[in-house]
């Protein structure tokens, strides 16, 4: 046997324990999580403290995507809805797509990029200077202290971001479509309030929540099993961030099928 | 009154092979020993955040290796530690030294920043509270170190390499703190250290590790004049030797 022809088999032996070993270790820290969701358990400070640096802080750079996301869509379809003389219809394509499935979706990948790698290069730093280290031999439980209120702000300010980004890409959405094909916002919404359901918003913030969960649970396992130094940290962020897109992608996938 | 018995601990190869020792009560003991000695794996073994493979701990008679998260948690409240890496938090000088009694004791904030104030002053840093960490020099974060480790007045202080990467006057000045804090509060100190000069002048009893064994616990002077090759020359800092 070559040695690439045992190499193989041994890498793919070492990519399906790695993937094991991040599945295990995930699921071990949400029982964690899960056991310590207590109010009377939860650090506020901690808590306010990531609410306003996660979420708060972010609103400008999901203002921002969101508002070219809503005006690329219509510079996209006018073409199209021109040729078809169904100019009527924008405000509803525009509005079902952001709110179902562009919204949660490029929201939760910004915010894992800006929000997600963060957090592991923060825990991370924290692991390999002994901080963390520091809070056990104080008698602090760093489950409690530092991941619960990471965890609620990273989900619950998803929530909210995608309910702000889905405004703003309407308005991005409603304001090219009068600039370039002279649809009257009024016709827009009225377009968008006739045919979507409440449903269509649930979908989009169920989403939303799962991606949350998704970027949450991904960005403070792999801080917290960041080893060797500041390249350790670097991995670590790299690790989180591929794995919490690919989760994102995995869970929208599946959540469309069940939703729809 | 400190007892490890037997404590043998490995990862990718053997780190702690059979380590066993007592450190009586009110000591400052100093665990000496060259790089990957595993001075570190028992610092961590001995504040009970790594579990020995095999073997005890006895803290005041308590066995910590088998205790609950619960009662280990209420048995680090007796433990101060310094990291080597500082370990401070990402807040002020002041909060950093005020966390434990926040975290761990019914205080009002008027007695918290009392006994704050008083640290600061012990540690040399008065008016240093409003600072972070990351605008401090190397021995100032040690002294921030040294004030949280003790503020909760613990009658157990364990030091891992407080002198590490410090100037021999920051060094000295560390190991005076030591003392005095050890003086003051009648606790047992245990240092880890690679700087034996230092070390040597404040302790009263000395451990050396090598290679995952304690091949000498005595007392400093005995160290001094020890026969072990490996002490005589890790202690005198000789260039010949089987080190």
């Amino acid at each position: 046997m070559t040695t690439q022809a045992r190499s193989l088999p041994h890498r793919i032996g070492a990519t399906v324990l790695s993937v094991a070993e991040q599945l295990g270790g995930t699921s071990i820290l949400a029982t964690q999580i899960l056991a310590r969701l207590s109010p009377r358990s939860l650090d506020r400070h901690e808590l306010f403290r990531n609410l306003n640096k996660m979420g708060v802080r972010s609103v400008p750079m999901i203002a921002a995507t969101a508002a070219f996301t809503g005006a690329i869509m219509v510079i996209q379809a006018a073409p199209l809805v021109e040729q078809f003389n169904a100019t009527g219809f924008i405000g509803w394509g525009a509005t079902f797509t952001t709110v179902r499935e562009l919204g949660p979706l490029l929201i939760a990948l910004m915010f894992n990029g800006r929000v997600g790698a963060n957090n592991t290069a923060e825990l991370g730093t924290m692991v390999v200077t002994d901080q963390v280290d520091a809070l056990r031999a104080l008698a602090i439980d760093p489950i409690s202290y530092l991941i619960v209120p990471r965890v609620i702000s990273i989900i619950s300010m998803m929530v909210l971001l995608t309910v702000i980004g889905d405004l703003i890409a309407i308005l991005g959405a409603m304001g090219t479509g009068w600039a370039l094909l002279g649809v009257h916002p009024r016709v827009f919404i009225q377009s968008s309030v006739e045919m979507l359901t409440v449903w269509d918003f649930a979908v989009g913030l169920i989403k939303s929540g799962l991606f949350g969960i998704m970027i949450a649970m991904s960005s403070c396992y792999f801080g917290l099993a960041t080893r060797g130094g500041a390249p350790g940290v670097g991995r670590a962020v790299n690790a989180s961030v591929v794995a919490s897109a690919a989760g994102v992608f995995i869970a929208d996938y599946l959540s469309t099928f069940i939703l729809d | 009154m400190i007892e490890v018995v037997d404590v043998r601990k490995r990862f990718a190869r053997p780190v702690l092979s059979g380590v066993s020792l007592r450190v009586p009560k009110g000591c400052i003991y100093a665990l000496i020993g060259p790089g990957a000695a595993g001075k570190s794996v028992l610092f961590k073994i001995l504040a009970g955040l790594i579990a020995p493979d095999r073997g005890e701990v006895l803290i005041d008679g308590d066995e910590i290796t088998t205790m609950t998260p619960l009662e280990l948690a209420e048995a680090r409240r007796k433990i101060g530690m310094l990291f080597q890496n500082y370990a401070l938090f990402e807040m002020s000088v002041a909060d950093n030294i005020a966390f434990p009694l926040r975290r761990l004791f019914d205080l009002s904030e008027e007695e918290i920043s009392e006994r704050v104030e008083e640290r600061l002053a012990r540690v040399a840093l008065s008016g240093y509270g409003h600072r972070f960490p990351q605008g401090l020099s190397g021995g100032q974060k040690k002294r921030v170190g040294v004030a949280r480790a003790t503020i909760a007045r613990p009658p157990l202080v364990l030091y891992d390499e407080p002198t590490a990467g410090l100037d021999p006057v920051t060094s000295q000045k560390i190991y005076d703190l030591i003392q005095d804090e050890q003086q003051k509060n009648k606790s047992t100190c245990v240092v880890i250290s690679s700087d034996v000069t230092g070390v040597l002048t404040i302790a009263d009893r000395v451990g050396m590790l090598h290679r995952g064994k304690l091949i000498f616990d005595g007392a400093t002077r005995e160290a001094q004049e020890s026969d072990i090759p490996e002490v005589r020359q890790f202690v005198h800092g000789l260039t010949e030797g089987p080190l």
